[in-house]
């Protein structure tokens, strides 16, 4: 067990806390929009963190056996990581909007800034 | 098997990614289901990263790579069709 061992360990355990979180977060919520709050930075930050276990893992191997694989696979999880963290918020903003525009209001909202925005008035 | 802790790790993200298609099985409205389904595509691609770790495969992490853009373009087409019509 060497200290590169337990950073891999603490970096799953983030990852594995994060990603149970945004699992019940889906159960414990009351509407679309809170859900869908809870649920996309939950899981965004903890695959961060599966990403980043996975290169300290490659990068040791490849200090270990010099083999070229494993440079190859930090590589791709970063790119895959890249990917991810692009695409996952502008596909929450997607579905938030489209729920607002189909009808499905919030529960339980005092302010709703968009309809008034729709509305076409500030008052 | 390289690094169990890996596999280890990638069953406990599944358990998240099973617990996310309860949402998609049992949410009320449409929209509940189209969270459900992007939070389960987070979590696929996860755990995919995580079993090429644990199988020190390489190849497993690029098709993480394709689903994730894959994902991404159907979200948008069912977010798209969700606000009204395609044309």
């Amino acid at each position: 067990m060497s200290a590169v061992t337990y950073v891999i360990y603490a970096f799953l355990a983030i990852n594995i806390t994060f990603n149970l979180l945004g699992s019940f977060s889906l159960h414990r919520f009351p509407d679309v929009y809170t859900r869908l709050h809870g649920a996309t930075k939950c899981t965004t930050f903890g695959t961060i963190f599966a990403v980043l276990a996975v290169v300290v893992h490659a990068a040791y191997q490849l200090h270990l056996t010099g083999d070229p694989k494993y440079l190859q696979m930090a590589l791709h999880s970063l790119v895959a990581l890249i990917a991810l963290l692009l695409t996952n918020p502008t596909g929450a903003h997607a579905i938030a909007k489209a729920a607002h525009l189909s009808g499905y209001k919030p529960v339980k909202a005092v302010i709703d800034a968009y309809e008034d925005k729709l509305r076409g008035g500030a008052e | 098997m390289m690094a169990p802790e890996f596999f280890y790790a990638a069953i406990i993200v599944m358990i998240g990614a099973f617990l996310a298609l309860l949402r998609v099985f049992f949410g009320p409205s449409v929209p509940d289901r189209v969270v459900g389904v992007d939070t389960l595509n987070t979590l696929i691609v996860a755990g995919m990263v995580l079993l090429g770790a644990a199988y020190d495969r390489t190849i497993y992490i690029d098709i993480a790579i394709v689903y994730a853009l894959l994902s991404y373009v159907g979200t948008l087409a069912i977010a798209k069709y969700l606000q009204g019509g395609l044309e």
